[in-house]
């Protein structure tokens, strides 16, 4: 069964075309991540599929109900958790936590089994006020209230954004526990290196869908050398690797560039050429989903 | 459902309490406006100061300064000579002068038998504040024209507020003010506050309809109306002796109209409004300013230009703050101002239809 299915949905907000004629699905229990950059239109899409917008051209469905005919139905049944910080900041956590569960007609008690792995985190600082909580704690107060409800389908816009490494780790662990009590999880997030938590993966940029598959097949769609090269001038490495014959594209990543290799391309001609820098160094790497990313965004 | 909309009052309630600094400043206003309005802003003459010119000082003359210097509206400045008439006047020493003619006493007998000549008292006024000195002009002849006056056929009584209290007449004013302030303002920024922290969204995203949320933002406010209602009441009823002679309960129940009223026009600013500060700047130019100017409250509607007696009809303060004066000072009972109640019950209604239709469960 697909939790979610989303026809040709385009949506502008005056001449800005924020998605355009977007089509994927979502099946049930699944993990699903929408990558892409801030303005890829992962937010409009969500509150699209949360029954906020209305779309311009498409139909989509979320639960088997029809995001604009049913609206009630679907916001009855999901859970989301928009991109800012949306709860109230001048009550308590607990405050919070039980006035969602009011929200939804249902009481802390019914579903604290659920929430319990999450809300345990924070319950020692169930009395202060959830503007005064740290970022991650915040995130995890936010999902606890998504959850309450015990929603089929989970709607997260860029849960991470704005949080530490380790509450963001932490953060997708609880996401691959609430899977595994079969909830449907649509997620976004400008981090490429979250991806590989997700089932599948959907890469977006600028309204358009680029590629969807799960994060290896993702992957596994690169079909060229890529290199990683390191000099110990890293920006005349830049300047000078971009002028070399048969390198499509050359781009910072991490602590070395990352070198895609073309038509005719040497790794031996290029360290030859290149070898007026001092400390130059290349060598064949595995490439990520950022690099494919990259690759399709030039396209 | 019940007991989750009690929830959701209580959620407001809680954001309401915690926000001490406006709530105090919610219950403060009322009470500093009424202290100002009923002791220091007043629109009566008081402490006039007046200095004579009398070349002559005379026995009738004496006991004119006598009278007047009596009277609480002024105060003897004492006499002065002609040539300091204008430097006293520049300098603010004295508001008014008035000069007698040498033969005051032979001419005020001529004037009593009806012989028509040249002046006989001349009065000098600093007329920089237009009210006051027209005003003292006013009391001066009266005081020292009595033995005249009581031969003529003019007979005045001031009805209802003798003393001409102007705090009398503020009161309803500052009522139709504050509910506007505390209902129409204060709810319309907290539902705008949920639109702005994004909090509407996770609302609208709920089998809930906002709709009742927002009721339920209403009920918080509308106590806190009560109780300034009843803080108002107290104050100008035990401070300023208002005498609320048409029936406490009347006013009350006219007054939980216009707070419902008020409610109406804060949800339909919020239903418009997109950020706190347009909200307020809404309540402030569109429902301040005209409730200040066009109310009744400053200046009489009768005064106003045509164009803008047409448009206090469309301003509920009007028809309140007219149906309170009524009531309060009046002491006309509720039934008699029933055409001002059905006014603000129709404009109730209208306001409430027209938010409710205007309400948006989307976010655009």
């Amino acid at each position: 069964m697909e939790a979610i299915e989303i026809y040709d949905i385009s949506k502008s907000f005056g001449p800005v075309h924020a998605l355009e004629s977007v089509s994927f699905t979502v099946r049930a229990g699944e993990l699903f991540g929408l990558i892409g950059p801030d303005g890829a239109g992962k937010t409009t899409l969500f509150r699209l599929l949360t029954t906020l917008l209305i779309p311009d051209r498409g139909t989509a469905r979320v639960g088997g109900y029809d995001i604009v005919a049913d609206y009630r139905a679907i916001r009855s049944c999901v859970g989301y958790m928009p991109g800012r910080f949306s709860l109230y900041p001048d009550l308590t956590v607990e405050e919070n936590l039980n006035f969602f569960a009011a929200l939804f007609g249902v009481t802390v008690a019914q579903s604290y089994n659920l929430v319990a792995p999450i809300y345990r985190q924070i319950e020692p600082f169930k009395n202060r006020r959830a503007g005064k909580l740290s970022g991650g704690m915040k995130q995890k107060l936010a999902l606890s209230c998504a959850l309450i409800h015990r929603p089929q389908i989970l709607f997260l816009d860029e849960p991470t954004t704005g949080v530490d490494a380790v509450s963001r780790s932490e953060f997708w662990n609880m996401l691959s526990d609430l899977r595994q009590r079969g909830i449907t999880i649509l997620v976004s997030t400008p981090y490429m290196d979250e991806a590989s938590r997700c089932d599948r993966i959907a890469l977006c940029n600028e309204g358009r869908i680029m590629g969807i598959d799960t994060p290896r097949g993702i992957v596994h769609q690169y079909d060229t050398e890529l290199y990683a090269v390191r000099a110990h001038n890293m920006y005349a490495l830049l300047e000078e690797a971009r002028k070399v014959e048969g390198v499509d594209a050359c781009y910072p990543f991490g602590e070395a560039h990352h070198l895609v290799a073309g038509l005719g391309f040497d790794s031996g001609h290029f360290a030859e050429r290149l070898g007026f820098l001092d400390g130059l160094h290349i060598e064949p790497v595995a490439p990520t989903i950022e690099d494919v990313f990259i690759k399709l965004m030039k396209r | 459902m019940q007991n989750n909309f009690l929830s959701f009052v209580k959620k407001e309630s809680l954001h309401i309490l915690r926000d001490s600094r406006t709530m105090l400043i919610v219950m403060l206003i009322p009470v500093v406006l009424m202290v100002l309005f009923g002791f220091a802003i007043s629109t009566e003459v008081n402490n006039i100061k007046v200095a004579v010119v009398a070349p002559n000082r005379t026995d009738a003359i004496r006991k004119a300064v006598t009278q007047l210097a009596q009277n609480d509206y002024f105060s003897f400045y004492g006499y002065i000579s002609n040539d300091q008439v204008d430097k006293k006047l520049r300098s603010g020493e004295v508001n008014a002068v008035v000069l007698f003619v040498p033969d005051y006493e032979r001419r005020m007998v001529d004037v009593g038998s009806g012989v028509s000549g040249s002046p006989v008292i001349q009065l000098i006024l600093d007329a920089s504040n237009v009210n006051t000195a027209g005003a003292a002009s006013g009391y001066l002849q009266s005081i020292l024209w009595g033995p005249v006056s009581q031969q003529t056929l003019f007979e005045t009584r001031m009805l209802f507020n003798p003393q001409m209290k102007s705090a009398f007449n503020f009161v309803p004013g500052i009522m139709g003010l504050i509910f506007i302030l505390v209902c129409a303002m204060m709810t319309s920024v907290s539902i705008v506050r949920e639109k702005e922290m994004g909090t509407m969204e996770v609302l609208l995203v709920s089998p809930v309809r906002p709709f009742k949320i927002i009721m339920a933002k209403m009920i918080p406010y509308f106590a806190i109306s009560c109780i300034v209602l009843l803080l108002i009441l107290f104050l100008a009823h035990y401070l300023l002796g208002v005498p609320m002679s048409g029936g406490v309960w009347g006013i009350l129940s006219l007054s939980m109209l216009y707070l419902v009223l008020s409610l109406s026009l804060g949800l339909l600013v919020s239903t418009i409004a997109q950020t706190q500060v347009a909200a307020l700047l809404i309540s402030a130019m569109v429902m301040m300013m005209p409730i200040l100017m066009l109310s009744g409250m400053l200046f009489p509607i009768e005064n106003l230009p045509k164009f803008f007696q047409v448009v206090s009809t469309l301003i509920p303060a009007r028809w309140y703050i007219d149906a309170v004066r009524k009531m309060m000072i009046q002491g006309v009972p509720i039934a008699e101002v029933w055409s001002n109640c059905a006014i603000l019950f129709g404009m109730t209604v209208l306001l409430l239809g027209v938010s409710f239709k205007k309400f948006n469960d989307k976010l655009e």
